[in-house]
């Protein structure tokens, strides 16, 4: 039997007048099964499924005997390793002439999940399909996102969806299978830390130069174990988009998972979309949904405040997104830093991103620019990138990739002419999927190769071997493809 | 999964912060879709460095890694830990882990153990002291053994801390699905309460 009355300390129950968070809501309203010493049983709400993470999973419940308990609570997508070219339609072949995917082991791992998800009855997204794209944008575009709900994903951006005040996360190929078999999954109770962004957000300063200095204000460690809950006007202010670049990151400040309330933002969003309630459910979904925020008399276990007002744009230096900061500095000298480790660190990112402490950021030259993934490849990204590029080129020697985050984004963008302003600067208009963010597909940089990215990891060889990534919102992606070297909008 | 008891071994000191798991295994070997066979991948590029500390004689049949804070961060990609297990690690030490990172290594019997900076900087001292210096990763105690003459009381010991049920899950060596089926009853019952707006995956309107 587990561990059980003998042990540990019990932690005191939360008494019914305390005020309790919107994750501690959600948490509490998905416990299937509380026992002493044990870790919760969550019911998991949804579960989105990639080409990457599963088929493990798939070859043990094989192996195991066991079936999908929930296919309908199921969506699988190609996202990580399909390419962005040559995906002309759907129903491409995977196989010889024809077949965008010229990597035969990239291939043996798409026709797994086909596989898996055709033996299993889970509803999958293929390449070249109308509603294919990187997982964390299609399901809250398909309306499957919706607040309160439990989300899980072999990937660790799946904190994404906190934007719609859903508690999701990322979880291992183990948890997959676990989650696969038996819709729910073990988990500790995670602590609370509550992220308040008082002021407005300037003129010229997106999402992501807001959650870039989050995570440089608190580091990369420095949400382990908790769920961020971001507050504060400068959220309320941002669209839904904004809101899921700002969640979306929480795991680089290694949080579980990062939530935001939902509001009339998020219910303007969801009214209409193909899988969210309707009729009478909806008026249902909105009361309950009313009921989530957090109680005014809710205890974080720790609170950071951060001054929307000060902020400016934002780019990492280093190879980690902690390293970072305002477009305007200038590298760091790692001898100012007190802490060895800190300071070994950061000795070690300059070396390897070919950087002097002292060189002005705007003075960095890169040769490619991406303007995509989870983080920042939704229409609203698109349009912000355009805005800057538009009348203007790309200068040369550098390349500049823009890879819609779904299918749906590409024909959005295409309906009002994005890609026109995109081909037109010389920037190459792809179609949609995770692409040079992780650099599993063809799309990748080469040793030396420095790129202005709007994904979210700057590591060591993140987007090919020997790469160095700088992290940055579109706007500034668009404006240093134009100058070729790190520039913010204002400065063109 | 085997169970996890206690383990002694030889142990590489890897001093750095923040190792994300891109360096513990690069995207490219993600291609794969089997769960063994990932050694090739652990720390890919790092150990094109010849002076890497993997590459060091003294590294060969290291069993135990002793690394800086925030081992793990990033990408969930649970084939981190298959490649460390893969290349004979049994447990990792750090100051402090990426959640993820930490979950997956419960789930295949590498395990994480937590220790204060001090803690983990004296090991690592010791250990590159010592290159024959052995280290006791006890579960069943909650506790970290290194170094001292053979037969002879050790040079270091320290405690950790892990909770209760992730311990005697590891100890037993038990399988998480076949523990949660017990309840299926629970989850039946549950999945009979669910609000009946809540949305499907299988078809749209």
């Amino acid at each position: 039997m587990p561990p059980g009355v003998a042990g540990s300390a019990v932690p005191a129950e939360r008494g019914t007048s305390m005020g309790r968070t919107l994750a501690q809501k959600i948490w509490d309203s998905r416990v299937v099964r509380s026992a002493h010493g044990e870790p919760d049983l969550l019911y998991i709400d949804l579960h989105l499924v990639h080409e990457v993470t599963s088929p493990q999973a798939f070859d043990g419940l094989r192996l195991a005997g066991r079936g999908v308990r929930r296919p309908d609570l199921t969506i699988a997508t190609e996202d990580h390793n399909v390419p962005t070219t040559g995906v002309t339609g759907p129903g491409l072949p995977l196989i010889g002439p024809g077949s965008p995917v010229t990597d035969p082991v990239s291939r043996v791992q798409v026709e797994a999940l086909r596989k898996n998800c055709a033996e299993f009855g889970i509803r999958l997204f293929p390449m070249g399909d109308a509603g294919q794209g990187i997982v964390h944008v299609i399901s809250p575009q398909l309306g499957l996102t919706q607040p309160g709900m439990t989300i899980v994903c072999g990937d660790s951006h799946t904190s994404t969806h906190g934007a719609l005040g859903a508690l999701a996360f990322g979880i291992g190929t183990s948890e997959v299978e676990h989650v696969l078999a038996t819709q729910t999954l073990p988990q500790a109770k995670p602590a609370q830390m509550a992220v308040n962004v008082t002021g407005d957000l300037p003129y010229g300063v997106s999402a992501k130069d807001l959650i870039l200095a989050v995570i440089a204000q608190i580091g990369t460690g420095g949400g382990v174990g908790h769920v961020i809950e971001y507050r504060g006007e400068a959220i309320r202010q941002l669209s839904m988009a904004g809101r899921m670049t700002v969640c979306n990151m929480s795991i680089e400040a290694g949080a579980r998972a990062g939530l935001i309330a939902p509001d009339d933002t998020t219910f303007s969003y969801l009214e209409g979309r193909p899988h969210a309630p309707q009729g009478a459910g909806w008026e249902a979904a909105l009361d309950y949904w009313r009921s989530l925020p957090t109680d005014p008399d809710a205890v974080f276990d720790r609170e950071v405040t951060l001054d929307a007002a000060a902020l400016t744009p934002f780019v990492t230096w280093g190879t980690n997104p902690a390293q970072a900061g305002p477009l305007t500095s200038a590298v760091p000298d790692p001898q100012s830093l007190a802490d060895p480790g800190a300071r070994a660190s950061a000795e070690r990112a300059l070396a390897y991103m070919d950087l002097r402490p002292g060189t002005p950021l705007t003075d960095i030259r890169v040769d490619t620019v991406f303007v995509g993934s989870c983080t920042n490849g939704r229409l609203e990204d698109l349009r912000a990138a355009a805005d800057v590029l538009r009348g203007r080129k790309v200068s040369g020697g550098v390349r500049m990739l823009v890879v819609p985050g779904s299918m749906e984004v590409k024909a959005a963008a295409e309906q009002e002419g994005l890609d026109a302003v995109f081909t037109a600067a010389g920037a190459q208009w792809r179609s949609a999927g995770c692409s040079m963010c992780l650099g599993m597909n063809p799309d990748t940089m080469g040793p030396g190769e420095r790129s202005a990215s709007t994904s979210n990891r700057n590591f060591e060889g993140r987007q090919g071997k020997g790469s160095r990534t700088h992290l940055v919102s579109p706007q500034v992606a668009a404006a240093t493809a134009i100058t070729g070297r790190l520039t913010a909008p204002a400065d063109l | 999964m085997d169970p996890f008891v206690t383990h002694s071994g030889r142990a590489v000191s890897l001093r750095r912060n923040n190792v994300d798991t891109d360096q513990i295994i690069p995207a490219e070997y993600l291609k794969r879709v089997s769960r063994a066979g990932f050694a090739d991948g652990l720390f890919a590029a790092w150990r094109a460095d010849p002076e890497f500390v993997l590459n060091q004689p003294a590294a060969v049949g290291a069993t135990v890694l002793i690394a800086g804070p925030d081992f793990g961060i990033g990408s969930s990609r649970e084939h981190a830990v298959w490649a460390l297990t893969d290349y004979g690690f049994r447990a990792v030490i750090s100051e402090r882990f990426g959640d993820i990172f930490r979950n997956n290594a419960t789930k295949g019997g590498l395990l994480p153990v937590r220790l204060p900076a001090a803690a983990v900087s004296a090991l690592q001292d010791a250990v590159e002291a010592d290159q024959d210096c052995v280290v006791t990763v006890d579960l069943g105690a909650r506790e970290v053994r290194a170094c001292g003459p053979a037969g002879g009381p050790p040079l270091i010991t320290v405690a950790f801390e892990i909770d209760d049920y992730t311990r005697w899950r590891l100890m037993e060596g038990l399988d998480d699905i076949s523990l949660t089926l017990r309840h299926a009853d629970d989850i039946a019952g549950f999945e009979r309460s669910r609000a009946d707006w809540l949305p499907s995956a299988a078809q749209a309107r």
